[in-house]
Order: C-alpha cells, then structure tokens, then sequence
C-alpha cells in the first residue's frame, strides 16, 4: 500500500523500546530504587459511604521504623479533579468518605511491611452513612448527597441536545424502534499496578517518577494539590506497563508520595497491590440506553435519539467528557440526518468511572449496532449491505456540526465480508435450525468509529497539544524530545520513525526523550488516541525544519538548489549524481558551521473547527477511525456457554505508519473487545467489590481469545502524519455488538446487556422454549426528566471545509506529508 | 527471623541473608536487583512473575526461597546466552509481541520451557502452556505468531547441527 519510496514508513520495523522489553530491561516506576528510600502505604476506608469523625495516628507513629504518617489535615486544603469543572477529590479524606477503598492517611516507613503494620495501627472514627450503590438508588435518595454540587441531588452531569427536527424524522420513517441496552462496567486491569517514587530533594524541588500516562496533567495538578510552584516539579513517566485509560488522573498514592518525601526528606515510593488498583479504578462506566430510531425500507436513518444514564462511581473524574461521549460519536459512522442525545451521569459510592479504551463509545456503539441488527432483520435486509448503504460521506459535517474527513468504512465492511465469507456463512434472518445439534454456529456483524484525538485541551488554552524539540549532534545521530508517553503503544517509536523518514536515516539513530516535563515540550498525554497524530505532526515540523537547514548547506557546498537534494541512506545529494552526496554527519556539520546549534521545535494544535453552540467541545478530531467487524462463533445450547471461533476486523487506519504496530493495537482492541462482551464485570454487593482479584475478575486468557484476522484500510487522511488516524481504540467498538449479533444469530435469543454470560443465553433460550419473546436486558429506564434540549440546527450532510489551516502550520508546507 | 541461603539465579551463586517468608519474586527483585522479573498481582493469578526453576515454570510470587537452594533458577536478565539473545527474544522483537513489555518476561520463560519440551508445538499447545500468563495489550496473537517462529527457527537450527 505504501508508496515504495519511503525507507521506514509503511515497513514493519521492531518498537524502539523491544530489546529493553525482551531482556528486563526497561525500568517502570516500582523497578527504581534511589538511596535511603523510605516505602509507603495508604490507609483506606472500609466503608462506602461514612463521615470521619476522627483520625488517631498517635499508635502509628509510635510503631519503631516508621518516618512520617499523614492524613488530610497535613495536605493544602484544596480540592482537585482532572477536569476543571469536577474538582471533587482528596488525596486523603478529610470529613468523609464516598467508597471502599478511599484513602485516608499514608505511612512512610522502613520497609513495606512494617508501613502496612503502622497503617493497621490507625484509628478511624468512622460514622457510617447509607451507601448508593446504583443510578435508581442515588436518584431516589435525594436526601443522601455524596456530593454537594452537580446537575441536581446525586447527578453530576445532564447533557441534552438536539439538531434538527426528530420528530419530523420519525414522522416519515417506515419502521421505529424503541431498545433499551445495558452495558455493565468494567476496569482496564493493566498488568503493571500503579508505582511512584517520589523525591523531594533538599532544594525544595520535587521529582516524581510515575505509571501515569500523562505527565503534563499530573505535573499541573500536583502543584495545585501541594502548594509548590509548578517551576519546582518535574514528573517523569518512566516505562509503563499499560494503562488503557486507567493511568489518567492524578493520584492519592502519588499526592502521597509527594508530601512523605518533603517531611521524611527521604526518596518515597508507593506500590499498589492489585486490590487497590480495582479501587483507583476509572474504568468503563456502566450505562443504561434507550435509542429511538427511524429507518426507511430501503434500511436509512430518519433521526434518532439517545438517552444515556452513566454510573459514574463517586468522583467526577473524566465523567462529564465520558457523558457527551455517550453521545456525540455516534452520527460520525452513518448518515443520521437529524440527533437527539440526552445523558445523564449519576453519583454513586463505588470507585470512580472514567475513561476506558473507547471512552464513552462502546456502550452506545453496542446499543445502536445491536438495534441495527433488530432493524435489518425487520425490514429483510443483509445487515452488512445496510450499513454499507449508510455509511457516512466523506469530507462531510455530521448532524452535530463534527467534521468528518475521510471515510473507509465501506471499504472497511467489503474486506470483512469478504475475508470472513459472509455470504456464504449468514443464512439469513429465517434459517431453519432443525436438525441442528446443542451447539448452534453464528456470525454476526457491527461497524464503528472513533475520534483521532480530541479537539480540545483538558483545561481551555490556545497553546500546542503536542511539542518537539528535535536536535542535530555532529555524530549524526537526532535527539527528540517530546512529553508523550509510550505506554505500550509505541508512541516513542513514532517519535523516532517520522524524522528517520524525512531526514533519510535510520531510526536507531534518533534518540527518543519523552515524556518528562523538565526535559520535554509538553504534549498532553497518551488519551483520546491522539498521540500518533499530534506528536507526530509536531516531530514532522521539527524535522522540516532541520531538513531545511541541512539542505540549504549541503546545496551550498554542492552548488545545486536544495529543492534538487534527497535524503536517504544516511546520505543528502542529488539523485542522478549521488556519487557526491554527503553523510548525514557532514551535513550536519556543514549546517552547524553556518548556523550554529541545529535545535528545532516543531508544534501541533488541531484545526478550530468545533460547531457553535455550549456543548460543541467535546467530540471533534482532527479525523476519525474507521472499523468493520465480523465475528463467527458457536453457542452451547445446554451450556449456554460461547466459544469464538474467529474475529475479521477491518480498520481504517488512514495510514499504517508501522503495520506491526497498528495490527498489535487492533488485536488488542479487538482481544479487550472480548473481554467486555463475555466477561468482564466490575460490580459490588452490598457497598464491596465482588471480585478485587486478577483470578475473580475474569479476563480473556489466550484460551478464551480466538484468532484475529487483521485488515488494514489506507486512506491518506490529509490531517494525519503522513495521512495516519488513530488504531489504540476504535477496533474496540465494534467487537461487542458483532457478538451479541452472532449469539442471535447462532441460537435466535437477544440478550441486550454485556456481559454476555451463560446465565443470560440459558435465559433467553428458556423464554424461547416457553414462547416468550427471546430478549434478555433491562426492562426499563430510570424516572429522571431531562431538561429541554438545547435546539440547534442540524449541519448534516454540509461539506467539510476545505482543509483549515492549522495553528503553528508553516505556510505553504503540507504538514501530514513530509517534503 | 533471617536465614542465610545460597541460590543459583542465571548459572550465579548468590548469598543472601533474608526473612523466611520473604517470596523469590521479592528476593530476585530487592535483595539481587533482577527487576527484570516483574509483579502483577502477588497471588499467583496472572503468571507476570514467572521464573524457571530447574526449567520448570513456577510463580516466584508463590515460590519461597528457602526451598529452592541447589535448584537452578533462571530469570529473563538469563534468557540471552553470552551476549545472543534467545530465540523467543529476537522473534518477540521482531513481531512486535512486547507492547508495554510487561508480561514479556513471564511470557518469554514460560515459552521457553514449553520449547524445550515440545520440539514442534501446535498453536493449540503454545495457547494451554500461555494460559496462565495474562496480557491485556497484545490479544494474544503477535505472541502465539512469536512462540511459532521461535520453535520454527530452533528446528531449522537443529536440523543443521543434526549429523
């Protein structure tokens, strides 16, 4: 696919960081040691819901070994949140607790263990108060608030908006239906549990070294929480073993560590167990829908509307992002003329929702995939040739004003149903399953989208989302520094490709700084699958930049135009007489002779084109994914057990910068897919968690995840670095509905709720047996009245602008492309 | 109470003085600085930790030291042979099997005493001896596709040392 002119572009080159991955060599947060490091623990509330009414350290303290205890009270008495309009936590409680597993002191001790005896040795005076433990719960208790501000008693959030005339929409439909859909939560589960070590040294500046997937924010938060000039703090993400979503906030344990060191004068570090990872949590909300569509005979959407509820545990967190993005992605896939979207999120005293692969998306995504699949078999037609016919335009506006640019997703759905034999395997809506056996074949199908990083900035300012500095030495070799952080994804291979590409070397020449906010301009983290794209277009200014000068020296010694040279192999010359090129090196040293230190920033902010109205921030990228997904699987009728057989995934990609890298992020998205259709539940039982433990919570192992066949579309989006999009999350989506798709089609029953367990499928068939409709989920949806919507018009169908100009563009360079 | 124990990690002699109920995924990690070998759980529930002793795989999260002097513990900094790394190495970086890198060493061992027992494991059998090492980055496959090549490259080199 890729033009063969590119040396690295295109080709599947190993991560930068393999070796150090293969031979234990990569150093992650709980891997460093620093001398007279003192270890940490935090004390956490056994209750989900409970006033403090004192905190006893004196036993604590006493306890030989220990260096420093803390609670609430020895922290600035402020409150923080990722976002700016949700600052509603502490990194120790001070008056009240909102779950199990909120931290209400930290030890500094000797070792771990004798932290751990000193933490046991704390006494909290503990006032229980009745514990919300779900959306109805909450909304009926007005009279319980977990917090004192939000939407309304327990609500956080309400989002309602509508464009165009729905009603008018569902006047001229054919067919309308009405679903409800739940989908439970779920939590991310990295392998690596939070670490940090913290060092305030003795001139009153502090490092933290961090499993964070952004440094940036962390770095801004922490001196609001600790009172210390953000001048005097340095966050370092060292190596980090997964994140997903889960490493995204700040962090008690980190806030901690910070404040031990200054009072121990000691380097601290904190490692969480497992267990209190599933209590950091910020995984996937669970999330009850109701969808109304209007479809046409021929299969097109007249208008819909969504309404979503979102359990949001009991902090904010990303939650008011999270509760438009139950929303505002779903009219980037198909053409929706007109859109209404209603969703609120709701408190609760369980740990805190927030973003998880997808943020906000699959949940909808499954809700209108699955109501689809309902519609197509109503209206008699092949659900693949349906969504075909829908797809949406190209370089088109969707019904709430998002900018869509180029579109794959019909190349998408015919590599699918190709590759997976679609037309010979679906035997049609009224297949004949007599004289089938207790194990019934099915296959079923979805597509989805997703965004290729937000639009906007977590707090509101007009500076870049993503910088470089790219410097040339004369040995030749190119060091980048960049904020972003490679958390598996390889964002520091993309840091080293893209100026490998566009300099003509080779990438093991380019030394890769990133994410450290001392040593690197900033870029705002590893979310939103924005980081190939923004870091991306800031290293190919960079190293434009630097192309330029080296080129302008090298003609001059050449006497040619530098438009006449090339850079490849290491070498910068003219083509047709390459005898004479130089090295890279002396290209280097001939620039650096004329001009001085060769150091070069380059940075990338979006196009400025979010629709006009409140609400309009969320939802625009730069370009949005693509996915088409069909699954083949087999159910066991007395089991109610389901077996995969086989996932075809096509996702549209834009460009696959390394295949390798793009196929490992979509057979991870598809395997996490899995994961959240069949399995994976994050759930409580009277104010606990059922099952805080790696082998309770069930997690697909390499048993349970069948083979994954991998299609990548290209197509040359003209905002992405050398035309990428994003591929970390959208092949997510569309995993869970082409499951519960597949299970009908493979034994006829409807079960509308993930997870998709055996108890469901037995059900369903049960009500089959007993001539009930076969339909398993939620009956029905909590008595909340939202406000009236904001009404603005719908843009659907309106031509993109022609490509925006970008802030911190070069004029006259096309920015995705290199030279 | 402290004992004093002689342990074999990567074909070296170790002395340590250590607490009994210290586990071998701690010892390997504070006492001997191999942070190669990596934690996820603590309770034997993910296979992060895996080491082998005497080839064998064993949770070192699990594993007490205290049983295992004479034994020959073999942790991933001991997976490459003088200075050429494993042929599971090389095809995990070649395939991009290691994503965050950090089930990559329990992954990497627990396959490499399956090749050493299995000259020609199906993907089947390369599936039941991974099942107990969870990955949440990759789906499995680039590491399935990984342990493949692997076994393919040491029958091939195999083949040419055969008389």
């Amino acid at each position: 696919m890729s033009p063969p002119d590119f040396s690295v572009i295109g080709r599947p080159l190993p991560r930068v960081d393999a070796w150090a991955k293969v031979t234990g060599d990569a150093r992650y947060a709980d891997d460093l040691v620093l001398p007279r490091m003192a270890y940490a623990k935090l004390l956490r509330s056994p209750h989900a819901h409970a006033r403090i009414r004192g905190i006893d350290t004196a036993r604590a303290r006493a306890l030989p070994g220990v260096y420093a205890v803390i609670t609430g009270s020895d922290l600035p008495p402020v409150k923080f949140g990722i976002l700016p309009v949700s600052q509603d936590e502490e990194a120790l409680c001070r008056d009240k607790v909102r779950m199990v597993g909120d931290p209400v002191a930290a030890v500094a001790a000797v070792d771990e263990a004798t932290a751990e005896r000193a933490c046991e040795l704390i006494e909290v005076d503990y006032e229980p108060l009745p514990a919300l433990m779900s959306i109805e719960q909450s909304l009926a208790h007005p009279e319980v608030r977990i917090h004192e501000y939000g939407d309304g008693p327990n609500v956080h959030k309400v989002v309602a908006l509508q464009f165009g005339d729905v009603e008018a929409g569902f006047a001229r439909a054919d067919l309308v239906r009405e679903d409800v859909f739940f989908y439970e939560g779920s939590t991310h589960l990295p392998l690596e549990q939070h670490a940090a070590l913290a060092h305030w040294g003795p001139d009153g500046k502090l490092t933290l070294w961090t499993s964070t997937q952004t440094p940036h924010y962390v770095h801004r938060l922490l001196a609001k929480i600790l009172d210390v000039p953000a001048a005097h703090i340095r966050v370092i993400a060292p190596a980090v073993g997964g994140g997903f979503g889960g490493k995204l906030d700040p962090f008690a344990h980190e806030i901690a560590a910070c404040k031990l060191s200054q009072l121990t004068g000691r380097p601290v570090k904190i490692a969480l167990t497992r267990e209190e990872v599933f209590y950091v949590h910020r995984g996937r909300h669970p999330v009850l829908m109701w969808i109304k569509t209007g479809f046409t005979r021929q299969g097109d959407i007249t208008a819909c509307h969504l309404r979503t509820w979102l359990d949001g545990g009991a902090y904010g967190s990303y939650g008011v992002a999270t509760t438009f993005y139950s929303g505002v992605i779903n009219p980037v896939t198909y053409k929706i003329p007109v859109y209404r979207f209603e969703g609120a999120r709701v408190f609760t005293n369980k740990p805190p929702c927030g973003p998880k692969r997808g943020h906000g998306t699959p949940q909808p995504r499954f809700a209108l995939e699955c109501q689809l699949d309902k519609a197509a078999e109503q209206l008699g037609l092949d659900p693949t040739e349906m969504r075909r016919r829908i797809a949406v335009e190209p370089f088109t506006k969707t019904a709430n004003h998002l900018t869509v640019t180029t579109v794959g997703l019909v190349e998408c759905i015919d590599r699918v149903v190709e590759a997976s034999g679609w037309r010979r395997k679906w035997r049609g809506w009224r297949r004949d399953r007599t004289g089938e056996g207790p194990r019934r074949r099915g296959i079923g199908f979805a597509c989805s989208a997703y965004l290729t990083g937000a639009g906007t900035a977590i707090y509101w300012n007009q500076m870049p989302h993503s910088g470089v500095v790219l410097r040339a030495d004369r040995s030749g070799g190119v060091t980048i520094q960049c904020g972003a952080t490679d958390i598996g994804q390889g964002s520091d291979s993309i840091l080293a490709y893209l100026p490998a590409e566009i300099l003509g070397i080779d990438p093991k020449d380019v030394h890769v700084q990133a994410a450290d906010t001392s040593l690197a301009p900033v870029d705002l983290g590893s979310y939103s699958s924005r980081v190939t794209l923004m870091c991306g277009m800031a290293a190919i200014q960079a190293a434009e930049r630097l192309k330029a000068v080296l080129a302008k020296a090298v003609a001059q010694k050449l006497e040619v135009g530098p438009g006449a040279l090339v850079f490849r192999d290491r070498k910068v010359g003219v083509p047709g007489d390459w005898e004479r090129a130089v090295s890279f090196s002396e290209a280097v040293e001939l620039a650096e002779s004329t001009y001085g230190v060769l150091a070069f920033a380059g940075s990338y902010a979006p196009p400025r084109r979010a629709g006009r109205y409140k609400g309009a921030g969320v939802g625009p990228s730069p370009c949005y994914s693509y996915t088409a997904c069909v699954v083949e699987l087999s159910v066991d009728e007395e089991t109610g057990e389901v077996e995969l057989h086989d996932v075809w995934v096509a996702h549209d990609v834009g460009r696959a910068l390394n295949p390798l890298l793009v196929e490992g992020q979509v057979e991870g998205s598809v395997y996490m897919g899995i994961g959240e259709a069949l399995m994976e539940a994050q759930v409580f039982r009277k104010g606990l968690h059922k099952t805080p433990s790696m082998l309770d919570y069930k997690s697909p192992t390499t048993l349970e995840t069948p083979e994954i066949h991998t299609l990548l579309v290209e197509t040359d989006d003209p905002e992405g670095p050398f035309g990428a999009k994003e591929a970390g999350q959208g092949p997510l989506l569309p995993v869970v509905p082409a499951i519960a798709n597949a299970i009908y089609d493979a034994v006829g029953v409807r079960v509308d709720e993930v997870p998709i367990g055996p108890e469901k499928i037995l059900r369903g068939l049960d009500l089959r047996r007993r001539g009930q409709p076969a339909r398993v989920g939620p009956e029905r949806v909590p008595a909340f009245r939202f406000r009236e919507p904001l009404v603005v018009e719908s843009a659907f169908g309106q031509p993109a602008e022609a490509v925006v100009a970008r802030p911190f563009a070069d004029p006259g360079v096309a920015g995705g492309r290199g030279a | 109470m402290k004992v004093r124990l002689s342990l074999t990690v990567n074909d070296e002699v170790h002395d340590v003085l250590v607490p009994v109920e210290k586990t071998l995924l701690e010892v390997l990690r504070e006492d001997l600085g191999l942070t190669g070998t990596k934690h996820g759980c603590e309770l034997g529930e993910c296979g992060t930790c895996t080491v082998l002793v005497d080839g064998e795989p064993v949770l070192s999260c699990l594993a007490l030291p205290v049983e295992l002097e004479g034994r020959r513990i073999t942790t991933v900094e001991g997976l490459a042979r003088d200075g050429v790394l494993h042929p599971l190495q090389v095809a995990f970086v070649e395939l991009g099997a290691a994503q965050c890198g950090y089930c990559t060493p329990g992954m990497l061992l627990t396959a490499a005493a399956l090749l050493d027992r299995v000259v020609h494991p199906s993907r089947q059998q390369i599936r039941e001896a991974l099942a107990g090492n969870l990955c949440r980055c990759t789906g499995y496959t680039k590491i399935l596709d990984a342990v493949e090549l692997a076994a393919r490259r040491r029958r091939a080199a195999g083949a040419e040392c055969a008389p």
